[in-house]
Parts: C-alpha cells; structure tokens; sequence
C-alpha cells in the first residue's frame, strides 16, 4: 500500500513539473513519440525499409513522404524503422553508464580513504582520454561494430563524468546531520546509502542518464556514419553512411542526407530538452525569473 | 608546491594508462586484427618493414608480452612512432606532420573565436536574466547541441555550396591551384575553410553560451558584485570586471580541453569536408587498416589534451587562490 501511494504521489509530482515547465513538456512529448515508434515499427513503415523495388531516386511524392533513395527504397519508412536502433542505444547506454556511474562514484565518496583515491583516479583518467578517438581506435580494429559491440564501447568510455558528478555530491551530502542520525540510529550501510544517500540525488541520476543517452546518440551515428557500424543495420547513422557514399548531396537526392539527421536532432532534443529542465530542478539559481518578477511588482 | 606534484604526477599516470590502452586493445581484440592486416600487405612492403611490424603488434613474435610492452613504451618515449603503411615508406610522423597545418589553422581559430563569442553571449545573457537574449539563445542552442554537428556540415554543403555555389565543396584548397604562397593561394584556402569553421562555430558555440551563463547567475548573487553595485561602478564595468572575470575560471579547464582537442581535428566535420587535417589523417588510416598510423594519432591526440588539462589546471590555480587548498 505504502508503495502504491509513493509511486503515485511521485506520479503526480512528474506530471505537476511536465506541466509547469514547457522545455521539459516538449521534450517527453518527444520522447513518447519516439518510443511509440521504437514499440511498433510497423505502424509507421507504408513500405518495407529495406527493399529496393521502387523507382530510384524520385522526389517527394504522396506514396513516398520524402522520396526514395539511390537504390529504390523509401525514404520515409527507412527512418521510420532507423528510430528502434537509436533510441534503444540511447536507453540501454544511458541505463549502463548511469548504474556504473552510481556504483562507482557514490562507493567512492560514502568509503572514502584509499578506495576513493583509487576510484577517483581511474575516473579522472578514463575522463580526460579523449573519447571520440578512443572509440574510433577500438572500433578501428574490429572494422564493423554491431549494436552490442557499440554499447559495449560507448559504455565503457561514457561512465566517468557522471561518476565524478555524483561523487561530489555524494560527499557533500555525506555529513549531514539525518545521514549521520541514521548511522547512529545503527541503521546499515545498505539502508543508509538507498534510503537517505540516493534519493536526494535523484535529479542528478536523472539528469546524467538524459545526458549520456544524448552522447551515446551522436556517438554511435557518427561511428556509423563513417562506416564504422555495421552497415546493413536499419539504422538513421547508416542510413547517412549510405547517403554519403552515393552522393545524395550531389546526385539531387538531399532529404535521402538530410532526414535521418533531422531524426537524430529530435531525438537528441528531446532529450537535451528533459535534461535541461532536470538541471534547473537540480540548480534552483537557474530557474526563470520572470514569474517571480511579475510578483515583486504587483 | 604539493598541487604541482599531484598534477604532474597525474599528467604521468594518465599518460600511462593512455599507451597501455594503446598498447593492449589490438592484443585483446578476437581474430587478431594485426596479424590480417599483415597479411594483406605481405609483398607490398619489404620484409624489413613487416619485421619491424611484426614486433610492433606481436605477430610471430618469440617476445613475450611483458618484454613487448616495455620494448614498445621505450620505442614511443623515444619518439619511434614506426612507419605508415597507407603512405608506405613514409614515417608516421612525417605523415602527420602533413596533416597538422590544417587542422591547427581551421580548428584553432574557430575553437577561439567560437569561445570568445559563446562566453560574451552567455554573460550578457545572464546580466539581463529574462531579457531577449535569456530567452532566446538557451533553447535554441539546447536544440542545436543535439544535432549530430557532422550532420550541420552536410546540411551547409547542400546550401552554401550546392544550392547556392557560393563555396567549394570539398577538400583544403583546389586541386588546379599550385600550393605556393602566394595570394591567391591564400584566398583559396580562406574560401575552402569557410563552411567547415561555421559548422564547428555553430556547434560549438552552444555550450560555451549555457556553461558561461549558469557561471555568471550564480557569480551575480554574490556579495562583491551586490557591493560593486552600491559604489555606484558602471554597470559595463561590473559585468566584465567583477562578474565576469571570476564566472570564466570554471570554463578555463573546458577551454583548455578543447585547445588540446585542436590537434585532433574536428574528426567528423573533416570527414565531411574532405579536409587534409589530422581527424580526416585518423579515419583515413581507420579504413585502410594502418594501425601504425592510427595508434600514433590516438597517442598525439591524447597528450594534447592531457597537457593542455594540465596547463589550465596550473593557470586556475594562479588565478583562483579557492583551487589550491584542496
């Protein structure tokens, strides 16, 4: 019952904030949109994505939203079908790094002593490698990296800024007095780390798991836009690798380039848009003042 | 005294990890890639090369993996970078030094000039909070850090150069132009940098605007600058002098990081242009399989960045006397 009451109060919470806050609004319209997509591809293909059967190269047209490529395939249903893959990355990359971020950043900050200077140092380094060419020098040597291979990488050089985030907060919070009152109350770490220490963080979970995914997005179709994925995935960057192998630019073909781009940023916006809005709950400077002005006059 | 040493000897730990990466991914990689990518250029170079290949990556070698890896930190400490096979006989550092004209002409200027312009307009935009500029510029940049920036590159190559044919397409400078310096010459290189240093201003631009602004609203609730406003200072003055000044510290390590990341290129828009810089030198050697190449460039591009952390680490402290009690 309890429980009950708690998810629906928080229910109530996120609905109350999506209402007040138009960024956040419109990036979780987004977001659901997309997700629909990601559930039921099909409803939203008017042609098989990947057959080359249709008249190559035609411009927009009522049976062809945004006219077919080079190869006779439909536009319009390959960046339908191209939105499972991205937006799966985005989740599941997000989901990984934010859990080793927790793991990693508040283990530190709540042990302290050598485990924290151990665990900080390899979060400094892993951090201030650069990433983007890591990945390419990993990907590099495999030549074609498919989805699992692609999480795998961008999780593994992705944790480290959001561990570190946490960790700082974490230990601002650590000597606290309620945090202190439950260790003196006998409560165990477990209870005292999930019950007091995380859920003030929320925000800042949330916040970086928005994040991430946005970085795992333009990472993976960067790779695949230069032909580092695999490229018979369906997928928005392999659909620009085809694009730009073909010379959509060039041959009178711009939407063939242009849409699975136009795709990524609303994706990407949608989820920079919720981030935003998270970062000004986190941060209560950086609200919008207007309201409070209006106020002050009347 | 005792920060110097820590950042030094973070700088050497850091650097470290980097050549062990370098040193262990193609060993870990399944279907050991530098034995195939030996195979394929068997007599295409003299045995020599492909000796000394062989050591590099553990091929056929007797060495065992701890002699290798030593052998292989002394060769790179001494600046023994091997031999490019994309550009066979050439040294890889002959052939990156090719590359790096470009990429510090085009991605240095526009990395400075696209911090000078995202700082100003992030500052102005927190001094008027809800002002033109406050409202508009966040979301419209939120939008804009989200779309793929090599993406941008091929949307103004479709209309600037394509639609419009204001600009070349491609490459550094025209391929009917001889490379010498003389004016025209240099007119051909400006006109070729033109959309690849606006595709990296927009996108970069961005995030200098939102740091620097949520800088500044917490540094304008400060007491001095409450205090230099009941002197009577003029408002110019406080914004640049007091608010300012102290909301630019954070971003000096943001900065300096992206300084270091100069020297990489902006590998996609590079790859977008055609550009002959460094980014454009990695994905080149990426698919051609010259590994050489490729971890000499990853090396390079990490210890950029790595000392550039480290100058801003040392240029924050001598400004921010906050950072050096740690």
């Amino acid at each position: 019952m309890r429980v009950l009451e708690r998810i629906g109060r928080t229910l109530l919470r996120v609905s109350k904030f999506l209402r007040r806050d138009k960024k956040a609004m419109a990036g979780a319209i987004i977001l659901f949109v997309l997700l629909v997509i990601t559930a039921f591809p099909s409803w939203f293909t008017p042609h098989d994505p990947s057959a080359e059967i249709y008249t190559p190269g035609t411009g927009v047209s009522w049976n062809h939203l945004l006219g077919t490529t080079s190869f006779g395939q439909d536009v319009f249903s390959q960046v339908m079908a191209g939105t499972r893959q991205s937006v799966l990355i985005a989740l599941i990359v997000g989901f990984l790094c934010t859990i080793l971020s927790v793991i990693i950043g508040i283990t530190a900050a709540y042990t302290g002593g050598w485990v924290d200077d151990t665990l900080s140092l390899l979060t400094d380094v892993v951090l201030v490698i650069p990433t983007f060419p890591l990945i390419i020098v990993i990907v590099g040597y495999v030549k074609s990296a498919g989805f699992w291979l692609m999480v795998f990488v961008l999780v593994f050089t992705g944790w480290s800024y959001g561990a570190r985030q946490l960790r700082v907060q974490a230990l601002s919070l650590r000597n606290r007095d309620y945090l202190l009152a439950a260790k003196a109350r006998g409560e165990s770490s477990w209870y005292v780390i999930f019950v007091e220490l995380i859920p003030p963080m929320t925000s800042l979970i949330v916040a970086n798991f928005l994040g991430t995914s946005l970085y795992a997005v333009l990472a993976a179709s960067g790779l695949q836009f230069v032909g580092l994925g695999n490229i018979n995935e369906q997928s928005w960057g392999t659909m620009l690798y085809w694009a730009q192998n073909n010379e959509a630019l060039q041959t009178g073909l711009p939407l063939w380039a242009l849409a699975p781009g136009v795709a990524i940023a609303v994706l990407g916006s949608g989820l920079a848009l919720l981030n935003y809005a998270f970062d000004e709950v986190a941060n209560p400077a950086l609200r919008p003042v207007r309201a409070t002005k209006i106020k002050a006059v009347s | 005294m005792r920060f110097l040493t820590r950042r030094i000897g973070f700088l050497l730990v850091a650097l470290w990890a980097a050549l062990t990466v370098n040193f262990f991914i193609p060993r870990l990689m399944p279907g050991n890639p530098a034995e195939a990518m030996m195979a394929r250029f068997k007599g295409h170079i003299n045995p020599a090369a492909i000796h000394a290949l062989e050591v590099a990556f553990g091929v056929n070698s007797h060495q065992s993996l701890v002699s290798a890896y030593f052998a292989y930190l002394n060769d790179t400490i001494h600046g023994n970078l091997g031999i490019s096979l994309l550009n066979f006989p050439l040294p890889v550092s002959t052939v990156i030094a090719r590359a790096l004209p470009w990429s510090l002409g085009l991605v240095g200027l526009s990395t400075i000039f696209g911090f000078i312009i995202g700082t100003a307009l992030g500052a102005i935009s927190a001094w008027r909070r809800g002002g033109l500029l406050d409202n508009v510029l966040p979301p419209v940049f939120i939008v804009v850090s989200a779309f793929p920036y090599f993406w941008i590159g091929l949307l103004s190559i479709w209309f600037f150069a394509l639609t419009l044919g204001w600009l070349p397409i491609l490459g550094g400078y025209s391929e009917t132009v001889t490379p010498t310096l003389t004016f025209s010459f240099v007119l051909d290189i400006l006109d070729h940098a033109v959309l690849p240093a606006f595709t990296i201003l927009i996108t970069s631009i961005g995030g200098w605007i939102l740091t620097m602004r949520n800088n500044m609203i917490t540094v304008v609730a400060e007491d001095y600058v409450r205090m230099a406003r009941a002197k009577g200072l003029k408002p110019r003055r406080i914004l640049w002098q007091y608010a300012g000044r102290n909301a630019l510290l954070p971003n000096l390590t943001g900065f300096a990081m992206s300084l270091g990341f100069v020297i990489s290129g902006a590998i996609l828009v590079e790859y977008v242009f055609n550009y002959p810089g460094v980014g454009f030198l990695l994905l080149q050697a990426v698919q051609s399989e010259d590994f050489p190449l490729m971890q000499a460039l990853f090396l390079l591009i990490t210890m950029a960045v790595l000392i550039a952390i480290f100058v801003a680490d040392i240029a924050t402290a001598l400004l921010d006397p906050r950072t050096r009690t740690n």
